[in-house]
């Protein structure tokens, strides 16, 4: 039996919406599991659920082999860290991080030790005696997290925590999380939309869409076989190139560029996907494009182009020297393309 | 250079409306402190005179009303309870009011947050023969408690409240939820320290309502010993320098209340968060 199981939860909100459909998961102990989807597809909700914060309309959650649907948000042990960090603005840094530990009737000494402790750890031990609105959006994230470490609950939640720091801070933070999630080893699940967090933290990623979960597995998994097409779309930056197209005994037809796939497949309608980085450009390709727009970003360069009707992108390194309206040659190899079925949505 | 025009105008304007407020306390203040026979000679007085400790002490001490049994000093403890009872109840009950409306799922909670909004509509003088009978019934007249409660409960302090509370993330509540708090310490360890401002707002308020209450305590009381200083005022049958020193007397709560929670009233007036 795993740490944490979900099973066929459903959540359907008192105005019809569903914002989670018949999901099931189960958590080891000591994993970090990453949520990630669209605003809106119902990471959030299940989240939450795991919380306590939101009834479950069907299903059931165990942890540590208790059905907690029942238990009391206060009773089941979790911590959760809030995308606006819901830091009590009347306490001082310590109070807030003291707050849950007084509830549990920890003696003062005690929650002295642990408040320093995780205040040191994180490095926030001189703001004890501030109060949140004399801190900056970091310090605010390092408090939001010391209150959810110091109660060392079975699991942390991290509803978005990173979505309002910038862009250097985030991958700080990032990283920091990780590094502590490793140290203490407690079973966390993260929620996010953007999927380098998902990629980076997560030693699973579940692809969550309109409430329905569109795949679970490593983020190498996910990124190298994506179940469905829209996993493929959603990981992986620049987005991966879908084409259109027919296959007919293992060759690809997008308008008129042929790729052969080396098997024998026969597919009337089918989605053709290549990762930008997957298409090699050399002077031998056999195909060729004009490059409609490039774009620079220091080591690697995106261009943008055009096969038929379709747009694609593929991003190499800058060193090649190309410019918009320049015609380039390339190669996309058969072994390295993913194939969904339109009618199903799935990889073939 | 124009901009030390306007400035100039500006604090011109400011200057004005200052003397216009100020001017006239300041004459009632320095006659005070003349003998009423000066006054009576001489008409109202600009400058201080030296009777200020003898007319001050006696308008203190002195039995007056009807069968003068209340002294001023016992009128100004009246209104300070009931002032003070008013504004602590209202704060209460409003706080608490608020707190059920916004945070429990109660049904039709809006129709009753309007309901009690639109006893606004209400005022006192409407009710205030049913209020008798039901004070009088419940033994309440001649008492602290009788001139209290019939005004202890504040729509518009609800109202306030509950536009506070509503702008209050939901997250910091849940947060709480999962640090173990109840519904009792989420209300003592969040929303009174939150609201600190709010109520010192409110208190201020409710304090001068209560204090410059006329007509229910003149129906409510019988007895001269439950007197207030504003009813007082009309029934203050003195030397005129008698009148004026108690007129400048009965300012002096509602200011010293004033100074006191001024910093957080105008923190709570104008609070947007």
């Amino acid at each position: 039996m795993s740490f944490l199981e979900l099973q066929n939860i459903t959540k359907i909100y008192p105005n019809g919406t569903k914002a989670v459909n018949e999901t099931s998961l189960n958590i080891e102990n000591g994993e970090f599991v990453v949520f990630v989807g669209p605003s809106g597809c119902g990471k959030s909700t299940l989240l939450r659920m795991i919380a306590g914060l939101e009834d479950i309309t069907n299903g059931e959650i165990s942890l540590d082999g208790n059905i907690i649907n029942q238990i009391d948000p206060s009773e089941r042990d979790v911590a959760m860290v809030f995308q606006n960090y819901a830091l009590y603005p009347h306490m001082s840094v310590f109070n807030n991080m003291a707050y849950g530990l007084k509830n549990r009737g920890i003696s003062k000494e005690e929650i002295n030790n642990k408040v320093n402790d995780v205040a040191k750890l994180l490095e926030i031990d001189q703001l004890l005696t501030r109060k949140p609105s004399m801190l900056s959006g970091g310090q605010r994230q390092r408090v939001a997290m010391g209150r959810a470490i110091v109660r060392n609950p079975k699991i942390f939640l991290f509803d978005e925590p990173l979505s309002n720091l910038d862009a250097k801070l985030r991958n700080q933070m990032r990283l920091e999380i990780k590094r502590l999630q490793r140290q203490m080893g407690v079973t966390s699940i993260f929620v996010t939309h953007d999927q380098t967090e998902a990629m980076t933290l997560g030693d699973r990623i579940v692809v969550i869409n309109n409430g329905v979960v569109e795949q679970v597995g490593t983020p190498k998994e996910i990124y190298s076989k994506p179940n469905t097409k829209f996993v493929a779309e959603f990981i992986g930056s620049p987005q991966m190139n879908l084409f259109n197209c027919k296959i007919e005994n293992g060759i690809a037809h997008i308008a008129d560029m042929k790729i052969n796939l080396n098997n024998s497949t026969n597919i009337g309608d089918a989605t053709l996907g290549i990762r930008p980085d997957d298409i090699l450009i050399s002077d031998n390709g056999k195909h060729s494009c004009v490059a409609n727009l490039v774009e620079y970003l220091g080591s690697d360069m995106i261009i943008y182009s055009k096969i038929g009707d379709q747009e694609f992108s593929c991003k190499l390194s800058s060193k090649i020297n190309l410019n918009a309206g320049d015609t380039f040659k390339f190669e996309i190899s058969g072994t390295s393309v993913h194939l969904f079925d339109n009618t199903t949505g799935s990889r073939v | 250079m124009t901009k030390y025009i306007s400035l100039t105008i500006n604090h011109f304007i400011l200057s004005i409306g200052l003397l216009v407020m100020i001017v006239p306390i300041w004459i009632i203040f320095a006659s005070s402190t003349h003998s009423s026979l000066f006054i009576n000679t001489n008409g109202l007085q600009f400058f201080l005179g030296d009777n200020f400790i003898e007319n001050y002490s006696r308008v203190l001490f002195k039995q007056s009303g009807f069968f003068n049994e209340i002294t001023a000093l016992k009128m100004f403890f009246n209104s300070f309870v009931m002032a003070t009872g008013i504004a602590t109840l209202s704060v209460v009950t409003s706080l608490m009011a608020a707190y059920g409306l916004v945070y429990f799922k109660v049904k039709y909670a809006t129709v009753i947050f309007w309901l009690i909004f639109i006893t606004l509509l209400v005022p006192l003088e409407l009710r205030i023969m049913p209020s008798y009978i039901v004070m009088s019934k419940l033994n309440l007249v001649n008492t602290f408690a009788g001139l209290i409660l019939p005004i202890s409960a504040s729509a518009i302090a609800t109202f306030f409240f509950r536009q506070f509370y509503k702008s209050i993330p939901d997250e910091l509540l849940e947060a709480a939820k999962l640090d173990g708090t109840n519904s009792l310490r989420f209300f003592i360890d969040f929303l009174i320290p939150l609201s600190k401002t709010m109520i010192a707002a409110v208190f201020i308020f409710m304090f001068v309502f209560g204090y410059n209450q006329y007509l229910w305590p003149l129906i409510m009381t019988t007895s001269e010993q439950y007197w207030t200083v504003v009813m007082g005022l009309k029934t203050m049958y003195g030397s005129i320098s008698d009148r004026f020193a108690f007129v400048i007397m009965s300012m002096i709560p509602p200011v010293i209340i004033i100074i006191f929670l001024q910093k957080l009233f105008i923190q709570g007036i104008f609070q947007n968060k």
